[in-house]
């Protein structure tokens, strides 16, 4: 088994869509303290769809590859599909099964993604029923 | 006797085996010893042949139990220079021991507004514990700091805290990040002096040299089987007669009673007081098996062979570029023990542990149950550790220097 295939240490040595996104539609920091992963994912969405996302954050390479990863595959996305993402996901983009002992690393994206799309969902309603 | 790394290699079934298809390196001693077939057989055999609860049947296995069980505390009272069996304290670990003495001592002793003072280089186990009591008690917890290398603890630190009067001094003798060995004896000295009780955890100190516990005059002393080729699920806390004859026990139940009637009881004697219900008898008697194997080798060889595998170690490691050591370097070997933590530019130390793996290679990566020394002080999320024991030798210091070398290249760093 080979964790650092190329593309991996390729994602980790430039990741892509690393950076800010000045008033994102949402943003979302999360991180793993037992192995000091960081991640800040933000997000800009038009009509439940991302339509730019960037990532800010430190950690080993099997979590920044995947957030590198996952932040190019999810542009264009709709909330939805997002929501029907998994573990599965990030196993074909990363190109290997993490594992047990790095799952926590891999998903780290995923996660911080999932909980920036349902914060962001909340958001939209809690403002929609101020309207009212 | 000789000291051979190679006899004492052959008693460790485990270091036979292979990890990812390599020999397997084991260099995490710190966070778990392995175990020689002595003590594995001595368990199997109370198992098979003499397996009974203990302090109680009349018959004769019952009897051999109770013997070898208490023989397992003359052993560890022996080589810890304790006056007697009185003095030591079967408990699960390290961490038990201090949650014992902070919880049945401390909510005694401590009382609101009084001082509770631990160290920056603390493991979890020698913080949660004071920062429960501390909550519970309305009590104070203070820092001795470190110096400014970051690397031993810093007496006028030290002695700026002791003004302020704490009720308990509980510090580690040997940092499981740093491997600092601590003057524990005059931080005792200085402790008691200002009218303060010592803790010591000797998880780190015990297992790899000499300890005399009456000497250093401490009052708790805190320490692991299975940090010491013993089996997981006990450990000690040792303290002075008179402090544990005043004590209350935490936990009632069976064995730590010597009257029960409907409206009152008496306790037992030392150490059963502290001890209740069925103990982990194969526990004790693997303890003391391994003790046995301690003493044949001998702890002063063990500590000598330690020094000369890190001392080396610390110089292989100068040489490869882009590494940090933390803590002491190999000029301060009487103040270091086989524990050397570091990070590597560009790589994250759970990277490094995972690149190891797969050479079959066991170092451990994470804040080391440290948080606040490792990502605090240090200013590091996570960092890597390889830590020796007596049967470690230099090609395995050898084979992780050629891992880094790997890390390198997998991370396309010159």
């Amino acid at each position: 088994m080979d964790l650092y295939a190329e593309e991996i240490i390729s994602h980790y040595e430039h990741p892509h869509n690393k950076g800010e996104i000045k008033n994102p539609s949402i943003s979302v920091h999360e991180h793993n303290p037992l192995c000091g992963d960081d991640l800040t994912i933000y997000l800009e969405i038009e009509k439940n769809r991302i339509k730019e996302v960037k990532f800010n954050g430190n950690g080993c390479a099997i979590s920044m590859a995947s957030a590198s990863m996952l932040t190019d595959e999810i542009k264009g996305k709709t909330l939805d599909e997002i929501e029907k993402m998994g573990l599965k996901d990030i196993i074909d983009l990363l190109g290997i099964d993490p594992g047990p002992a790095r799952l926590k690393c891999a998903t780290l994206s995923l996660k911080t993604l999932k909980e920036a799309s349902f914060m962001y969902q909340h958001k939209k309603v809690d403002n929609e029923t101020k309207q009212l | 006797m000789a000291f051979s790394v190679d006899s004492i290699r052959a008693d460790f079934p485990i270091l036979k085996i292979k990890m990812n298809g390599k020999k397997l390196v084991y260099l995490d001693s710190a966070a778990t010893s392995q175990k020689p077939k002595q003590v594995l057989e001595s368990m199997d055999y109370y198992y098979r042949n003499y397996n009974a609860n203990i302090h109680r049947g009349i018959y004769k296995i019952a009897e051999r139990a109770t013997e070898e069980y208490i023989d397992s505390k003359k052993k560890i009272a022996k080589f810890i220079n304790a006056d007697s069996i009185e003095e030591i304290i079967y408990v699960r670990n390290t961490t038990e021991a201090i949650n014992l003495v902070s919880l049945a001592w401390g909510n005694a002793n401590v009382k609101k507004g009084d001082h509770i003072l631990i160290s920056e280089m603390e493991h979890h186990s020698n913080i949660v514990p004071w920062m429960l009591l501390a909550k519970r008690k309305g009590a104070i917890l203070d820092f001795i700091k470190l110096d400014k290398t970051n690397s031993r603890l810093d007496m006028d630190s030290f002695n700026k805290m002791l003004e302020k009067k704490p009720k308990i001094v509980a510090v580690t003798h040997v940092s499981n990040v740093l491997g600092t060995i601590n003057n524990i004896k005059e931080i005792i000295k200085r402790a008691h002096k200002n009218g303060a009780f010592v803790l010591i955890d000797a998880a780190q100190s015990v297992p790899h040299m000499q300890v005399d516990v009456k000497e250093l005059d401490c009052d708790f002393f805190a320490f692991s089987a299975h940090k010491m080729l013993g089996p997981t699920g006990i450990g000690v806390l040792y303290a002075k007669r008179e402090i544990l004859e005043n004590m209350e026990p935490l936990f009632g139940g069976g064995d730590m009673i010597r009257t029960v009637q409907y409206d009152s009881y008496s306790w037992n004697d030392l150490p059963w007081k502290f001890e209740a219900g069925t103990s982990d008898v194969a526990g004790g008697i693997g303890f003391g098996a391994a003790i046995d194997y301690l003493n044949k080798v001998g702890i002063g060889n063990i500590r000598k062979h330690e020094k000369e595998l890190t001392k080396y170690a610390l110089e292989e490691l100068d040489n490869v570029k882009g590494i940090k050591v933390y803590g002491l370097n190999s000029k301060n070997m009487d103040e270091r023990a086989g524990v050397i933590t570091f990070s590597m530019d560009k790589v994250h130390p759970h990277d490094v542990a995972q690149i190891f793996d797969s050479e079959g290679i066991a170092i451990r990566s994470g804040h080391h149950c440290a948080m606040p020394l490792v990502t605090e002080r240090l200013m590091q999320p996570a960092l890597s550790r390889i830590s020796f024991y007596l049967y470690n030798d230099k090609s395995e210091v050898d084979a992780a220097i050629k891992a880094l070398g790997k890390v390198k290249s997998t991370f396309r760093i010159k």
